[in-house]
């Protein structure tokens, strides 16, 4: 017992990788062992997340749980990990989506050896992610999380469609999907490189808690280190490198259009990870590195900020309502509510050390959290359907509701939850953002709302085409009812959302004192 | 007196060599098992080598010195510091991975690992040598073998060409550096080609400038530098797969590594003086050649690009002249080293069987061979740079270096990763996955269906594969040997 009390960290971040390696060793012939194994070690993180979670002390300020052992001594980074109030809830939402994503994937059947082993290489990287405390570390557990998904994408996503690049050239829609994915995020990741590598020349360390304290000091002097820059300079350019990196990954408008391919063409449980966890990936970039490191540099640009979230807080909801591929309509939606995510950063980045700025980053955070919860379930809505009538074409559906009546009444529910209904999860974050972003960005903030008047419009008419209006002759006796795998697969998502809704409380406090130390 | 490891590994592949020609040409597995065998021991005593030397000593250690010509100054002397025991155990590694998959050579076997023998002996011997003398002695006899297994086990297309090429190259390159270290030799007035007395020489400032370019240049042209780059692409791709593994793995560290060696530790300021130039050479080895790479429609020729860039990097570490770069460098030598073995063992599997390396005409391999697919994937992301894998390791600090060095340089050469990242994944995407044309898939007059590699082949990439990511996850096992090689230097550099 003290062996996983002193090394719960580690385990939780290792344990997926341990499983991976034992799946990669199991006869690709038995299905069944691949994904009941896969299922269970994913269940085990989550178990150690949950003593995290009632084992972490609220009151206490700074990071806890840590561990820090030499890794890489040459250039002074080490195996440095950590969990704060902010991290804990990611690490949480980690935890939870994995194993129902694998849950979901019960149903894939091609290559599920190679699948479940890139799935929970994917869990170790988001992991990795949250937890780090050392820049290095960040960086590489940042990047490890790429290629699993890579290959999720290339090799399972889906296989019809086809994409005409210039010249006439005729590549598949997943391959053309995974490799922007790639593309995109490997330059914004070279920039971060970069930065990191200044950041590590300048200061002669990467670990985040040394760097928190002596930075504010070292970016004062004129003449810093072996490169003779000025601490302005060195600001300036690791600020952006960092902006760019992290807004790439959330994504910010107008860097979104890897999205809506990427989540497209990934299969099902693909998509719920890449929403659920990995565009939040880039929000805690932001809340980790970029507003404790440059917080002069942020309340400059919080204008420019604010302005890019709304716009795809709008833009995000117009564009989901243009849509007629049902995964498409989704996709959007996902760059619609990451704006709000970001709109709430960004008002605390100008407001920092007032009370809006801690309400609306106590919205972001918790706005984070739900979004993985309602993204997934919608991804995984979507996924169902498609598994039974095989297209996602919104024109093809309609009327479906009295056909799958219990399939309607889940994605009634996850809709209003993603909708932000009064009740359930969505409202309380969103509320919280705009209430502290109101006093901070009016205008921004008024914009938004009337965005999320266009919210409202793509779920409804997304709810519309798919369950209500003339049924579509075709379906009947062609369409079946969701099962019972899958029931089991939305029933915590739903009771998450229910619960958050009417007691948010019990994730705000955990977040809250978190925020409150980041200024 | 100590058991004489260094001059057991570097002369047990000279005399195996010599002992497989004894052997009847016709009894093909004694020779394998025989090539086999010397290849086995000697990889068993370079890790022994390996982790036996001793860190807290440091210094030049298993240290063997016998007069030969003492008229002439000239003494076999090897010992290994902290920057060439991983090139001895990566020579080690890349020879007997070598000989495994060279196993299905049919073709006059006995000659072909008696040459491929005695060109490791030339290799071994430069890495330890610590005579001037025996290292230019070590290098002609890890060149000449070059030129014979090109020619007769080499691609037929371009063959004769390949090989006359590369070997005008690198005399040219080897007499140019011989010239300055015949300079060295007589204007030291020590009267000896003793390396670590030339240290000691105290070259005046101008004769340093004066003759380091000679002395760099002539063996960075074996180390892939541009503008004299070219000889390599054509040699690997001409020449048979265990001598590709060897000629990018192995023989192009033995450029950069002499370079280091008898360039900058012998003439420090000289260095001083001219690295600010030499970086500029590195930036187009870097950037340029991973984009020609990047256009590249055979296999290997992206391979052999991919290679120039890498040991750009290596040439960048060294000439920022810092702990970090030079660090870097070390450890890009190795992996880099196992990274491109563990490539051209893939595509020369691939290729055995599909007798093409047009990458349009490939497809489809990871579900015929899987180990295979997967290895490549993993050289992919070492040669990506990603975490987790070797090259992460190695690269990361060379770019410190630049960093501190020119940080411009270290801006304009990131771009390298992501070029390299697009051909990687589009060579994976199209070779290993995509679809497989017809006639492989089922076979026609000219192919047999493709099916799966030997369990020699998959043991050969399996260790390749598995040290990639050793190092990654765990630089400890490589970094601080490295790290007390360059301590080294920065002392000669002037004790930074």
């Amino acid at each position: 017992m003290d062996f996983i009390a002193n090394n719960l960290l580690t385990l939780i971040l290792f344990i997926p990788a341990l499983a991976a390696v034992l799946i990669a060793l199991l006869p690709g012939e038995e299905k069944v062992l691949i994904r009941w194994v896969a299922f269970i070690a994913s269940l085990f993180p989550l178990a150690l997340s949950l003593f995290l979670w009632f084992a972490f002390d609220t009151s206490q300020a700074g990071f806890q749980f840590e561990q820090n052992q030499a890794w890489y001594a040459a250039i002074n980074a080490s195996f440095h990990i950590g969990v704060d109030g902010i991290s804990l809830t990611m690490v949480l939402l980690t935890t939870i989506l994995t194993p129902i994503a694998i849950l979901a994937s019960f149903s894939v059947e091609d290559r599920i050896k190679g699948y479940m082993s890139l799935f929970l290489l994917l869990e170790m990287g988001m992991l990795g992610v949250f937890l780090s405390l050392d820049l290095l570390l960040f960086f590489v557990f940042w990047e490890i999380g790429l290629v699993p998904m890579y290959f999720l994408i290339n090799q399972w996503g889906s296989p019809k469609g086809e994409r005409e690049l210039w010249g006439g050239i005729k590549v598949k829609s997943r391959t053309y999907a995974s490799f922007k994915f790639m593309i995109y995020t490997m330059a914004g990741s070279l920039g971060l490189l970069l930065a990191i590598q200044l950041i590590g020349v300048v200061t002669g360390t990467y670990d985040l808690t040394q760097l928190f304290l002596i930075w504010p000091d070292l970016v004062a002097m004129d003449n810093i280190g072996p490169l003779g820059l000025s601490g302005e300079t060195i600001k300036l350019i690791t600020f952006w490198a960092f902006v760019i990196a992290f807004a790439l990954k959330v994504p910010i408008w107008p860097f979104h259009t890897w999205l809506p391919d990427a989540h497209t063409e990934a299969p099902t449980a693909g998509s719920m990870i890449l929403a659920g966890v990995l565009l939040k990936l880039g929000a805690y970039g932001f809340l980790r590195l970029v507003l404790p490191l440059y917080p002069q540099q942020a309340h400059d640009y919080a204008g420019v900020l604010a302005f890019l979230a709304t716009m795809a807080i709008i833009f995000g909801a117009l564009s989901a309502f243009g849509q007629t591929d049902f995964k498409r309509l989704v996709a959007y939606s996902s760059v619609n509510h990451m704006g709000f995510v970001v709109l709430g950063i960004a008002a605390a980045a100008y407001a920092q050390g007032t009370e809006h700025a801690v309400i609306s980053l106590n919205g972001a955070v918790l706005q984070m959290f739900n979004h993985g919860l309602s993204a997934a379930g919608m991804f995984f809505l979507v996924g169902v359907i498609y598994e039974r009538a095989h297209t996602r074409d919104l024109n093809e559906f309609g009327g479906l509701f009295p056909l799958i009546p219990v399939y309607g009444g889940i994605m009634l529910f996850t809709s209003m939850a993603s909708l932000g209904l009064p009740g359930l999860n969505g409202f309380v974050s969103e509320f919280l953002v705009v209430r502290g972003a109101w006093p901070v960005f009016t205008t921004y903030t008024a914009l938004s709302m009337i965005g999320l008047f266009f919210t409202g419009a793509y779920i409804l008419l997304g709810l519309k085409k798919v369950l209500h209006g003339p049924l579509n002759e075709k379906w009947i006796g062609h369409i079946s009812e969701i099962n019972a795998r899958e029931i089991i697969v939305m029933a915590p998502l739903m009771v998450l959302m229910l619960w958050l809704g009417f007691w948010p409380a019990w994730l705000l406090n955990v977040i809250n004192r978190a925020v409150e130390m980041l200024f | 007196m100590q058991f004489p490891i260094l001059s057991v590994i570097v002369f047990t592949p000279l005399i195996t060599g010599l002992l497989l020609l004894l052997i009847p040409g016709e009894r093909k597995t004694e020779i394998r098992v025989t090539a086999l065998a010397a290849a086995a021991f000697a990889l068993v005593l370079s890790i022994w080598l390996y982790f036996s030397y001793d860190l807290a000593v440091g210094g030049y250690q298993f240290v063997e010195k016998y007069t030969w010509l003492p008229q002439l100054g000239i003494s076999y002397y090897v010992g290994v510091d902290g920057l060439n025991a991983p090139l001895v155990l990566l020579t080690g590694i890349v020879m007997f991975t070598g000989v495994l998959i060279s196993w299905g050579i049919d073709d006059r076997p006995r000659e072909f690992f008696a040459f491929l023998f005695i060109l490791a002996t030339g290799v071994f011997g430069v890495f330890v040598a610590l005579d001037m003398f025996m290292l230019f002695f070590f290098y002609e006899i890890a060149v000449f073998p070059m030129y014979l297994l090109i020619a007769i086990w080499g691609w037929k297309v371009t063959r004769e060409y390949a090989a006359m090429k590369l070997t005008l190259y690198l005399f040219i390159g080897s007499v140019v550096a011989l010239v300055g270290g015949l300079a060295m030799y007589f204007s030291s007035g020590l009267g000896t080609f003793d390396m670590v007395a030339l240290e000691g020489a105290g070259f005046s400032s101008n004769f340093q400038i004066f003759w380091f370019p000679f002395v760099f240049l002539g063996f960075a042209v074996l180390g892939g530098i541009w503008p004299f780059h070219n000889w390599s692409p054509d040699g690997h791709v001409a020449a048979p797969t265990a001598v590709s593994m060897f000629h990018a793995g192995v023989l192009m560290k033995l450029g950069a590594f002499a370079a280091l060696r008898v360039g900058i530790m012998l003439l420090p300021e000289g260095a001083t003086f001219w690295m600010p130039y030499v970086i500029l050479l590195t930036i187009v080895n870097v950037v340029y050649g991973a984009y020609i790479a990047m256009v590249q429609t055979d296999l290997k020729y992206v391979i052999g690009f991919s290679s120039v860039s890498h040991m750009g990097l290596v040439a960048m570490g060294f000439a920022t002249l810092n702990h970090d770069g030079m660090v870097g460098a070390g450890v890009q030598m190795f992996s880099h080293g196992i990274m491109t073995a563990l490539f051209f063992a893939a595509v020369g599997m691939m290729y055995d069987r599909a007798h093409t390396r047009q990458i349009h005409e490939l497809g489809g391999f990871f579900k015929k061979m899987p180990i295979v697919g997967i290895a490549f994937i993993i050289g992919g992301m070492v040669s990506m740079g990603m975490p987790g894998f070797s090259g992460f390791i190695a690269e990361f600090p060379i770019f410190m270096g630049v960093w501190q060095f020119r940080p411009w340089v270290a801006i304009i050469s990131g771009i390298s990763i992501v070029i390299t990242a697009s051909y990687i994944i589009r060579i994976i995407g199209s070779v290993f996955f995509g679809k497989m044309p017809e006639h492989l898939e089922h076979g026609d007059d000219h192919h047999e269906p493709i099916g799966d590699v030997t369990a020699l082949d998959k043991v050969a990439l399996v260790i390749l594969a598995g040290i990639l990511v050793l190092i990654g996850v765990f630089p400890s096992v490589m970094v601080p040997l490295v790290e007390s090689g360059v301590d080294r230097i920065l002392l000669l550099l002037g004790g930074v």
